[in-house]
């Protein structure tokens, strides 16, 4: 046995190297510059403009991490927990900003609201930024919202008497089928893939606009018939939907001719061949024309290690002429008051009108993101989406899985407490499913 | 059959093998280096024409990128010796000894084999956080080194266990120790198998995605940080990315391929 | 059998001791979490895995892949690693083209095989050009599950049969020739010597591929995800799916610990099945 010490002493000895190397390098972990985590503009090619064109002109030194939506909270929270953050600046949706607000991960933000001077952000906006409290715990950053595009060899096929900026859903269906009969093929598309943004559509656009709401009405006669005929619209529907991400690529290689999703996953076949795609309002049902825009703002952590930086920061990217830059690099359009420059590129101009007209429609029906369900959020998208692969894609009958679904949604409610959103009538307490 | 035949045979079936390979990354660079337009081209182009460094030039333009490649790098390597500091040993151990505790060490190994290890990066991330160790290569190698050390372990077990145990018996009377009997009989016979474990280490860590993810802000590997940005982006910038993924792994195969090769050279002894 | 004394257990100490922290806390933490809820002891996490719309698919869809890829793997590897011995020339590249898949992840291969199956991809413009189709089909959608899954099939075999092809090269290596040589005097066909002298001898080779290779292809799913989307659940895509997207950490602690307790069991039957002697002289 003893013969083995050399052998055991080296390894020791390497083992120990190694630990005392790694002790050595840990160090190097320590905060340089400000680490702005974002969920928003993670596309790659979104992200290379925020840090090339929208941060060069920063105050601070800037380094631009993306994550995803859900891991934004595990990622704040595990760095808070260990009371040493390395994120100073988060910027994420309203949704995704709030479970942290619950965790009291975010610092207030009324002083640095206070220094914002000479612009005028959205009160609207700005109220939600207060996350229902009293103090402000996000600044506005940019929104967004969801529309439709379409080739323009689409137009021929629409129904007779359909207007494109006024459609509904049964014109939505004739149009797409109008297309099968001609040419054979589904061209209408969404994203249901998995990184797809689908439960928006039903939470935001197909609910509201059938039942008048979300969470009261789930499960409601409304509903039924509701699911019922988005399966029929489902025939036209390109099968390779449940793999779309962003609809800008099948629009551009003409794999579909219409399709709904977030301006800014439009934007590249918009921008692209301004000529052969036209932008307008998501279609309106029975009770409106239900869309949702979608606010991003900015927060600062509890304990960042560059708080001030981060606040420089903000007042940077709200300043007009950021606001401007930034819708005009990433498509995300601004939520302080600015003159709307004319030298907009075409395809911005396009998808630009569509907003305006789906918000001036008579019948237009503003609908929030979920609100108050915390961590729950995801699992609240999956139970559209599990709706949606019952009834539509296995074709099981609507009421029973709606019923079986309203019980999953029940128990999320009753677990987050969360009081109704809109489009549904305000709530004392837990929004009921009724 | 002749030999002829048999010989035209065999080059044949290892012709199909190798194209079975090569295609298909033959095809992903055309993909690559087509430019915007190869998405939404119809019929696809089977040759290299018309090719662009658009994509690929802008993708590796991309802020982070590099510095990504060197944490891949550091941890990689950090995972590799890891895995045979520990594994070596530890396979040695398995397969010369029957000692009581054996078999649960192996089940222990095997578990961990059988775990979806990325799950515990969760609970791992507050305790590497208070260590010093979130967003620092060496967390993450650590990690990877739970994935890497009982396959090394498993696979050194298995080499050790394949050569007779007479060879070493016959230094020992030699006047070699257990220790450089090791050294110089067991270990040239083991090397390329161990330099096979080694390169399974390598990769292993350079491909990991998600502990990389959740034990990573601003130090991402390169696996971690493609995940961050291809998943959502455009199709041809998915392409020259699952590009850049591969080209490193193909070289170090290259370069490692006579360590390979080495192992078929030991049967023709 | 060495006499043992300490010398194993130093052996094995440090891998024990760093397997210890980094593995089985975290998984204790784990498999805690799978049985409670709001802190009590509980099952809820598992009728809810058990309830969940996907997880039935995710089972048929891990084992459909699972059960036809690894007998195809070691089949295919078997046949490549017997090639290898009888190429003289231009060996090294050989080995090094065939192991070009051991470098790639799945997340890569994924990419690669979307790249060859997308509706306007290689695929189509092959049988387009062949005259089997007029335009682009789709395949990976749920219209067409059955394409989908040997789609799936397919870039699996593609990426990880490598790694048995070496696990069983590294094996082959030290079979003395000297056997296949007695059974070659002593009449043995080429198919026999291999049946019965090469094949069994291999068993520990085999064994540790098959264990390797089951385990990982139970945790496949980056794959799963690249060419199936929405359409191809599988055991550990749900458990991520849970953990990440859905933020239910105990319903994804139970996946996980579901997902163990196969691969423990897969791993018990070929222990049992290929049972190799503690030293088998080879």
């Amino acid at each position: 046995m003893k013969k083995a010490a050399p052998f055991r002493r080296s390894f020791a000895a390497a083992l120990a190297g190694l630990l005392l190397g790694a002790a050595a390098w840990a160090p190097a972990a320590r905060a340089e510059e400000l680490v702005f985590l974002s969920t928003q503009l993670r596309p790659i090619e979104s992200a290379q403009k925020m840090r090339t064109q929208i941060l060069a002109g920063a105050p601070v030194p800037t380094n631009f991490v993306t994550e995803q939506p859900p891991q934004l909270g595990v990622h704040v929270r595990a760095e808070a927990q260990a009371g040493k953050p390395v994120s100073s600046l988060i910027g994420g949706l309203h949704g995704e900003l709030l479970p942290l607000a619950g965790t009291r991960n975010l610092a207030p933000l009324d002083d640095v609201l206070g220094s914002l001077t000479n612009r005028q952000i959205n009160p609207a906006m700005l109220e939600a930024g207060k996350l229902g409290g009293s103090q402000q715990l996000y600044i506005p950053w940019m929104q967004a919202t969801y529309i439709m595009v379409a080739n323009k060899q689409a137009l021929p096929f629409l129904p007779a008497g359909a207007d494109i900026n006024a459609l509904t859903y049964e014109q939505l269906a004739q149009w797409a089928g109008n297309i099968q009969e001609k040419t054979g093929k589904r061209l209408l598309g969404f994203p249901a893939g998995p990184t797809g943004l689908m439960p928006r559509f039903f939470e935001g656009y197909l609910y509201p606009s059938f039942t008048g709401g979300v969470v009261r009405s789930f499960r409601s006669p409304d509903a039924e018939r509701m699911w019922t005929q988005f399966r029929d619209l489902w025939k036209f529907v390109n099968p390779n939907s449940t793999n779309y991400g962003f609809m800008q690529e099948p629009l551009l290689s003409g794999d579909v001719w219409i399709a709904f999703d977030h301006v800014a996953r439009l934007m590249d076949a918009l921008s692209r061949k301004p000529d052969d795609f036209v932008a307008f309002p998501a279609p309106a049902g029975p009770k409106g024309r239900g869309w949702m825009p979608v606010v991003a703002g900015l927060s600062i952590a509890n304990g960042a290690p560059a708080a001030a930086e981060a606040a420089k920061l903000i007042e940077y990217l709200t300043r007009p002429a950021v606001q401007i830059e930034t819708l005009k690099a990433v498509a995300f359009f601004p939520v302080v008051q600015v003159e709307m420059s004319v030298d907009l590129d075409p395809g911005l101009r396009l998808a630009a009108d569509a907003v305006a007209k789906m918000g001036a429609a008579p019948d237009s029906l503003v609908s929030a993101l979920p609100i108050g369900l915390d961590q729950r959020g995801g699992e609240f998208d999956k139970l559209f989406m599990d709706t949606f692969q019952r009834v539509v894609l296995r074709g099981e009958p609507p009421r029973a899985v709606l019923d079986r679904q309203g019980e999953a949604m029940k128990r999320i409610i009753a677990d987050t407490k969360a009081a109704c959103w809109a489009p549904d009538a305000r709530s004392d307490g837990p929004c009921p499913v009724e | 059959m002749t030999p002829v035949w048999r010989r035209g045979l065999l080059w044949c079936g290892v012709a199909v093998l190798c194209a079975w390979t090569l295609v298909p990354i033959y095809l992903l660079a055309l993909g690559a280096f087509g430019g915007r337009e190869i998405v939404s081209q119809w019929p696809k182009p089977f040759l290299p024409l018309g090719l662009s460094l658009d994509t690929v030039g802008a993708f590796l333009a991309i802020d982070g990128v590099w510095r990504a490649t060197w944490v891949s790098v550091q941890a990689a390597a950090m995972c590799m010796v890891l895995a045979l500091l520990l594994g070596v040993p530890a396979g040695y151990a398995l397969a010369r000894f029957r000692f009581a505790g054996a078999g649960s060490y192996r089940l222990l190994i095997l578990m961990t084999r059988a775990f979806p290890v990325a799950i515990l990066a969760l609970p791992l991330t507050v305790s590497f956080i208070n260590l010093g160790l979130y967003d620092t290569p060496f967390g993450v190698a650590l990690l990877h080194a739970v994935l890497a050390v009982p396959f090394a372990t498993l696979v050194c077990a298995s080499l050790f266990q394949g050569i007779p145990a007479e060879l070493e018996e016959a230094a020992w009377v030699f006047g070699c120790s257990r220790f450089t009997g090791f050294l110089r009989v067991v270990l040239p016979l083991a090397l390329p198998g161990i330099a096979a474990a080694s390169i399974f280490a390598f990769v292993l860590s350079w491909n990991e995605v998600f502990a990389a993810s959740v034990l990573t802000v601003r130090h991402r590997t390169l696996t971690a940080y493609l995940l961050s940005v291809l998943s959502e982006s455009p199709l041809h910038v998915q392409f020259a990315g699952g590009l850049i993924l591969i080209v490193p792994s193909v070289l170090f195969i290259f370069l490692v391929r006579r360590r390979l090769f080495a192992m078929w050279g030991i049967g023709n002894r | 059998m060495r006499r043992a004394g300490a010398l194993p257990y130093l052996l094995i100490l440090p891998s024990v001791l760093f397997l210890g922290v980094l593995f089985v806390v975290p998984l204790v933490q784990t498999a805690l979490l799978a049985f409670q809820e709001g802190g009590t002891w509980s099952l809820g996490n598992w009728h809810r895995m058990a309830d969940d719309l996907n997880f039935q698919d995710a089972v048929v869809n891990t084992f459909s892949v699972v059960l036809i890829v690894v007998p195809l793997q070691c089949t295919l590897a078997l046949g490549m690693t017997m090639m290898l011995r009888h190429v003289q020339r231009g060996r090294d590249i050989i080995l090094w083209v065939w192991s070009i898949p051991l470098g790639i992840s799945d997340l890569a291969a994924g990419l690669v095989w979307l790249a060859i199956l997308t509706d306007q991809g290689w695929l189509n413009t092959l049988l387009f050009k062949l005259g089997l189709i007029s335009g682009p089909q789709a395949w990976l959608t749920y219209e067409t599950p059955m394409v989908l899954l040997a789609g799936i099939i397919v870039a699996e075999l593609w990426r990880a049969t490598a790694i048995v092809f070496v696990i069983l090269l590294a094996g082959v290596q030290l079979l003395p020739k000297e056997y296949e040589e007695a059974a070659e005097v002593f009449g043995a066909s080429p198919w026999q010597r291999f049946w019965r002298v090469t094949l069994p001898l291999l068993r520990p080779s085999l064994q540790t591929a098959l264990i390797l290779r089951t385990v990982l292809a139970f945790e496949m799913f980056a794959m799963a995800l690249a060419l199936g989307g929405r359409n191809f659940p599988v055991l550990v895509s749900e458990a991520f799916n849970w953990q990440y997207g859905n933020q239910d950490y105990g319903v994804a602690a139970s996946y996980a610990v579901l997902v163990m307790a196969i691969s423990i069991a897969a791993t018990l039957i070929y222990l049992v099945a290929l049972r190799v002697p503690a030293e088998q002289r080879a």
